[in-house]
């Protein structure tokens, strides 16, 4: 559609929106990269602040602590978004038959999404609690051992993939019902004509049918992984130690704990740029202004 | 093709065992938010307490609980009203016209949309402190505006797109006003779209709390910030925690209820064709 308008129709649509995202989101988000160049602490007058370069930078990559919460977070990343995927998948396959009350159970399904971050971190670090936690209640029901979960570096791990796993597996559950639905039920109908067996059917026409949503479900969900912060926060705080401690954790702990706002600065630009890297795939792979040519 | 009995059986089987993963750790908030402190620490699987509102009472008498609900309000009703006003204007712009500098800004929103909000706390912080916006509950509502825009344009963007622009050109040729076009034409099909937004900006600006723990002081808190602030060193008050936490729960549970579809869409938007 090509209508002739004068500039000025366009600029009054877009212009509040474009104004506040500029001011409220990009803007900071450019400051980031001049904030992390500056020696700045907590409280202390802007002006004070001394030009460091690349100092931040140093210090932050010459600081263990850092490298460290890099693993974390991108083990974190690997093992829940690896089997929110595999779980979700699996599950959809199974139960892609529409069938009377579904939508009563997509509700359930969405419930652990809506809910507020602050109550999900709660929910869980009482579940897990080792004196008064259900888990450990159910476990010496059945006769095992209880577990001081949040205590230990390895099972506070599990506990934070847990939760989100918890929290995110509906969602690849419900693209992929949503994706599988709209696949061609002709091809699968002519592939089972011609033989083809269930697990032919799965991985050699289905699946490859619904790809791209799987890669966009994928890429959404690590996006997101990497961006995780309030459930772990109310979990875990990072501990014990820092076995917990995400990079978006960290930062926060470096700037408002430890008040060095221009290291965090340079640690949030490390995290940006990963986030960057992955949105920008994720754009490649779903755009909305795909097959436009303007 | 019909399925034998015991395999439709397997499959609502299975499906119960879900919605209960799912719903068990949200019915566990709220049923120790009903439980006494002796409850809590005596018996953990003893599901047969006498339920109490104590910790309701407790943390409604609480010391500016009332101003604390009253900014949480605010901030996710006004964030949620200037969002969809300002992200459907833009999204109609940007479906509708053609002009330099389009593609610059719709890639730039869709970038903004995954911004970390960890790596927005720092600069936000200083730049705020500078335009005097913190501890005050406009400098939440801006924020929480500017971060919900770009889901909230892109998501529109689809739902103008399917409007044939023919139709408001027929509706204008016929007389209506740009006004009575947008509302008689647009509005009643962008209408799941626009509750879709409308709820996704405001579960933002409601549970959102660690943004807000930076930005906000004892008057102008919000109550996930109260909330987080139960948790102490010294331990957790659960029975009062978990009531904080459920009150917190309900609005969205709620939408949840009512607007599923809707929730849904908005979720597998750009992805898959609803």
């Amino acid at each position: 559609m090509s209508v002739r308008t004068p500039a000025w129709v366009p600029a009054l649509y877009l212009g509040p929106a474009v104004l506040v995202m500029a001011a409220a989101c990009l803007y900071p988000v450019l400051s980031a990269f001049q904030l992390a160049g500056f020696d700045w602490n907590m409280g202390t007058q802007w002006g004070s602040a001394r030009w460091v370069g690349w100092g931040n930078f140093v210090t932050a990559f010459s600081n263990p602590r850092v490298w460290s919460s890099l693993w974390t977070t991108l083990l974190f990343a690997a093992v829940c978004v690896g089997a929110e995927m595999v779980l979700g998948i699996a599950l959809a396959l199974a139960l892609e038959r529409p069938v009377r009350g579904m939508s009563v159970f997509r509700t359930l399904f969405i419930l652990p999404m809506m809910i507020a971050p602050i109550a999900v971190g709660l929910g869980w670090r009482y579940l897990f609690d080792a004196q008064f936690g259900l888990i450990n209640a159910v476990l010496q029901f059945l006769g095992l051992s209880a577990k001081t979960w949040l205590a230990d570096p390895t099972l506070a791990f599990v506990a934070i993939v847990v939760a989100d796993i918890w929290q995110w597996t509906p969602f690849v559950f419900i693209m992929m019902i949503a994706a599988l639905a709209s696949v061609d039920g002709s091809i699968l109908e002519a592939a089972r004509i011609d033989g083809a067996r269930w697990w032919q059917q799965t991985f050699l026409v289905k699946l490859p049918m619904v790809m791209n949503v799987i890669a966009i479900t994928l890429m959404m969900r690590l996006i997101d992984a990497f961006r995780v912060l309030e459930v772990i926060y109310v979990l875990t705080f990072g501990g014990p130690g820092d076995s917990t401690e995400i990079l978006s954790l960290h930062i926060y702990k470096t700037a408002f704990v430890g008040q060095e706002l221009g290291v965090a600065a340079a640690i949030s630009v490390l995290l940006l740029v990963v986030v960057a890297a992955l949105s920008w795939g994720a754009l490649r792979l779903s755009n909305p202004m795909k097959g436009e040519t303007r | 093709m019909r399925r034998p009995a015991w395999l439709v059986a397997g499959h609502y089987a299975m499906l119960l065992v879900l919605a209960f993963l799912c719903v068990a750790p949200i019915l566990v908030i709220f049923a120790t938010s009903l439980r006494q402190q002796v409850d809590i620490f005596a018996e953990p699987l003893n599901f047969l307490f006498t339920p109490t509102l104590e910790n309701y009472r407790a943390v409604l008498e609480e010391d500016k609980f009332d101003r604390y609900l009253g900014n949480s309000l605010f901030v996710g009703l006004v964030s949620t009203v200037i969002t969809l006003l300002l992200g459907g204007m833009a999204a109609y712009g940007l479906a509708r016209f053609s002009f330099p500098g389009r593609r610059a800004i719709a890639y730039t929103t869709l970038l903004l949309r995954t911004v970390p909000l960890a790596v927005l706390a720092i600069p936000v912080f200083l730049i705020w402190s500078e335009w005097q916006l913190v501890n005050s509950l406009w400098g939440l509502v801006l924020l929480y505006v500017a971060v919900n825009l770009p889901f909230t344009i892109w998501l529109l963007y689809g739902f103008v797109q399917q409007v044939p622009a023919e139709l408001e050109e027929a509706a204008a040729i016929d007389g209506c006003g740009p006004l009575r076009v947008f509302s008689e034409v647009l509005l009643p099909l962008m209408a799941p779209g626009i509750a879709a937004a409308s709820i996704f900006t405001f579960r933002i600006a409601w549970n959102e709390f660690i943004l807000a723990l930076v930005l906000t002081d004892r008057q102008t808190r919000t109550l996930p910030v109260a909330a987080s602030l139960f948790i102490t060193d010294i331990g957790v008050d659960w029975g009062r925690v978990m009531a904080m936490g459920s009150l917190i729960a309900i609005p969205p549970l709620i939408f949840t209820f009512v607007a599923a579809r809707q929730i849904i869409t908005g979720l597998t938007a750009g992805a898959v064709k609803g």
